[in-house]
């Protein structure tokens, strides 16, 4: 069997005009063509698989993939019922949906598939199978937007859908059902009035446009949050699928992109979006985050799940002290000189620097991790093990031995944790960890009042989420 | 005629698992029963209203989610099966409901008169929303009156929590002075959850009851303030503090139901009957009713 492979991916608009009511405006009439000739690009490319992520089916318990060999039903938009009612028969790839759905739970994701009489099929996905595969001759896939999904879960969803392709030889075509800027008028308009919102979300429109008419995917995955802020109206999902078609194409920025068409459907961005993976232009990619193989996120919310996983967790791994010796670089002694202050109560550096460094009144710390002190255990738990396998670990058990050896270090010099002035942060996962490691600075450092600067960095040199470098008063004393 | 009435208020939430809990012969799957301090306060709720006689039930589902205005189901008739997109293993609900089109269209004209964008939904193939069918079942299993159902419009995502209440609030006065106007009495109903932060994942049992609580103490404890003010009167409150509620609470009044609910009743200063408090795969909800028919002097 030869190896499965993404033919192309493409970004289709969910309204209802294209299939009801193409013939009453311009803009839609040409999206529709768009349509079409996207369905022919299809055919002829001999793809026999389609894959949709679609915005307009959000889900709660992780994602969702429909696996009902042929769904049956009439599907009527919840505000353009006037346009009237699609009725549809699909055909979906059933033995795909269940290896897809199996796939993502090996990669640590929620996941399940649905199969049932009379599931409504969203519009987004109803107006896409529609229109790029009238005579239903290619099976399809369909899955969920999670609404509570970040981009880790949502890129690691799409490498395990990459992984089903490949292992079963497909020639598969990934399809966003999605608007780009999503504010749509809040009054009924005549046809003929229809435009962009707004001047800016077209320009927002126009500029993603651009981005991905050089074959920049990554660029635009990478923008999202920015573009969800700009030009999104916070309806339940946000501006999701660019991670998950950039996921499905391997982060690669320098695909053959070509736009269709781009018109306003009630004021809404609607565009018809081909991407062929044939590499043009200069492909440059700065990653802004880690690139996820493994979804370890906080999908563990109910006690009992959580208690399977820490014992998975503990099977997996021996003592965290032999863990981190094993895990990360040679410890050092801390250097010392006339103005270095070290202490046996802080966890010994990696390098050759002291813990602290005395200037005039100012005292310099080298960045401080959560490791303690004579065993090097990570409190909360390392962030991967030794072959590089993220775990699940506890972003305010860590922040809290971070602090604590910062206070021990400057206890060491004669002051307070109170004499902190400046801290700067580095988090390896910022969207993962903001959120806790922000609560436990709120109840310790939070309440001296030092001016902080929080970054995202790719990786710490030990299996840690969280490191502080900081700038205290130096003691009178001494 | 003799002038219209709203007999009852009500804070009425749809999450399918109730009734998937209490396997009605109309939904498929099958439970072992579960949050039945929920559906124990549904059963006072109906007791509360037993003997009290009424023509129809006006209710605003967050589920129906309309972004060009609100609509009002606008056919006498809609008959389907609901089957829901986030939980369909709970809820395939065949239904068969009656519509108030008179007092729909009542509605409809005064909001319009009053400036809302509004449009009257005729496409018969059109499948009702899921939380209006739980709501609906859960008030009344008999399914003998009809409804006038009104979709969420979500002016709060595309304006404010602030621009979503004026909107609701005028929806809730246009709303009660039809239903005076048309001489019928009337249930109004907002189906919404209180907090609504949930859990992402399902046990495997879903009505294994071990696992249910509240997603975390803040929540619970805006859960707990919004109830005090339920219970002592003071809706001119909630109103005022909508905005941090929904937005820390990820509060489902976010679909503007409570607001429009408190208006239809002209804000009451008397106090709700809580009839039950649980959490649903960790969101609260609350079930509470504004017994309007003992105080129709406080609102002339
Ligand atoms: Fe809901």
């Amino acid at each position: 069997m030869t190896n499965g492979e993404l033919l192309g991916s493409y970004i289709v608009p969910v309204h209802p005009h294209t299939v009801l009511a193409p013939e009453q405006n311009e803009g839609w009439g040409r999206l529709r063509e768009a349509y079409d000739i996207a369905a022919q690009r299809i055919k002829d490319s001999g793809a026999d698989l389609l894959i949709i992520y679609s915005t307009t089916w959000p889900s709660i318990i992780g994602h969702q993939i429909i696996a009902d060999p042929n769904p049956e039903w009439v599907m009527v938009d919840h505000d353009f019922h006037e346009l009237g009612s699609i009725p549809y028969s699909f055909n979906i790839d059933e033995k795909f949906a269940h290896a897809w759905n199996d796939a993502n739970e090996k990669r640590g994701l929620k996941s399940r598939t649905v199969a049932y009489h009379g599931f409504p099929i969203d519009v987004g996905s109803v107006v896409a199978l529609k229109l790029l595969n009238p005579d239903n001759t290619i099976p399809a896939v369909i899955v969920s937007s999670n609404v509570y999904a970040n981009r880790a879960e949502t890129t690691v969803l799409a490498k395990a859908c990459m992984d089903v392709v490949t292992a079963t030889g497909r020639k598969a075509i990934a399809i966003t059902a999605m608007s780009l800027s999503n504010r749509m008028f809040t009054k009924p308009i005549e046809p003929k009035d229809d435009r962009i919102h707004s001047l800016k979300d077209d320009e927002w429109n126009r500029k993603i446009l651009e981005l991905l008419g050089e074959g920049r995917l990554e660029d635009v995955g990478q923008l999202s949050r920015t573009i969800h802020r700009q030009i999104r109206v916070n309806k339940v999902v946000a501006f999701k699928p660019m991670w998950w078609l950039s996921g499905m194409n391997t982060n690669r920025n320098n695909l053959t992109g070509e736009v269709l068409a781009y018109e306003a459907l009630h004021g809404a961005g609607g565009a018809v979006v081909h991407l062929d993976p044939t590499p043009s232009g200069a492909g440059d990619i700065e990653y802004d985050e880690d690139n996820v193989e493994y979804f370890a996120g906080e999908r563990n919310v109910l006690d009992g799940d959580q208690r399977e996983h820490q014992e998975d967790l503990e099977s997996n791994f021996e003592a965290p002290t032999e863990m981190v010796q094993e895990n990360g670089p040679a410890l050092w002694d801390p250097t010392e000189s006339k103005d270095s202050v070290n202490s046996e109560a802080a966890p010994k550096p990696v390098g050759a620097y002291p813990h602290a460094r005395r200037v005039g009144d100012l005292l310099y710390l080298s960045g401080v991790g959560p490791r303690q002190p004579g065993t090097n255990a990570i409190p909360g738990g390392p962030i991967h093990d030794k072959d590089g396998k993220p775990l699940n670990y506890d972003i305010k058990a860590q922040t809290q031995a971070v602090v604590d050896n910062i206070t021990r270090i400057l206890e060491e010099a004669g002051g307070t944790i109170n004499d902190v002035l400046d801290v700067t942060s580095f988090l390896v996962d910022m969207d993962r960890d903001f959120q806790g490691y922000n609560e436990v600075w709120a109840e310790t450092l939070g309440k001296v009042g030092p001016t902080r600067t929080t970054l995202a960095i790719r990786a710490l040199p030990t299996p840690i989420a969280v490191e502080m470098k900081v700038i205290a008063k130096a003691p009178k004393t001494k | 005629m003799s002038k219209g009435e709203i007999v009852a208020g009500c804070l009425a939430p749809h999450p399918p698992h109730l009734v998937y809990a209490e396997n009605p012969p109309q939904n498929e799957p099958i439970a072992e029963g579960g949050w039945e301090q929920l559906r124990w306060g549904y059963e006072r709720l109906r007791e509360s209203l037993a003997d009290v006689e009424y023509d129809a039930i006006v209710l605003l589902s967050p589920h129906w989610q309309t972004y060009i205005g609100t609509h009002f189901l606008g056919l006498p008739k809609f008959k389907n099966l609901s089957v829901d997109p986030v939980f369909p293993n709970l809820f395939r609900y065949h239904y068969d409901l009656d519509i108030d089109v008179e007092l729909a269209q009542q509605i409809h004209d005064r909001a319009a008169d009053a400036g809302l964008a509004v449009t009257m939904m005729k496409n018969p193939d059109f499948r009702v929303d899921y939380g209006a069918i739980t709501t609906g079942h859960m008030f009344n299993p008999a399914w003998d009156k009809p409804l006038v159902v009104i979709s969420s419009n979500r002016s709060r995502d595309y304006y404010s929590v602030e621009v979503m209440q004026e909107m609701m609030i005028e929806l809730g006065r246009v709303t009660r002075e039809a239903i005076l106007a048309s001489g019928k009495k009337v249930v109004v109903i907002a189906s919404n959850s209180l907090s609504h932060r949930h859990f992402t994942t399902e046990s495997a049992i879903p009505e294994d009851m071990s696992k249910e609580h509240i997603t975390s103490h803040a929540m619970h404890l805006w859960d707990m303030r919004m109830i005090e003010y339920f219970r002592t009167g003071q809706a001119q409150r909630i109103l005022d503090e909508m905005p941090e509620f929904t937005e820390q609470a990820i509060a489902e009044s976010d679909g503007g139901g409570l607001s429009w609910l408190l208006s239809t009743l002209d804000v009451p200063t008397y106090p709700g009957i809580l009839h039950g408090y649980g959490t649903i795969i960790g969101t609260g909800n609350a079930i509470v009713e504004w017994p309007a028919r003992d105080h129709q002097e406080a609102s002339e």
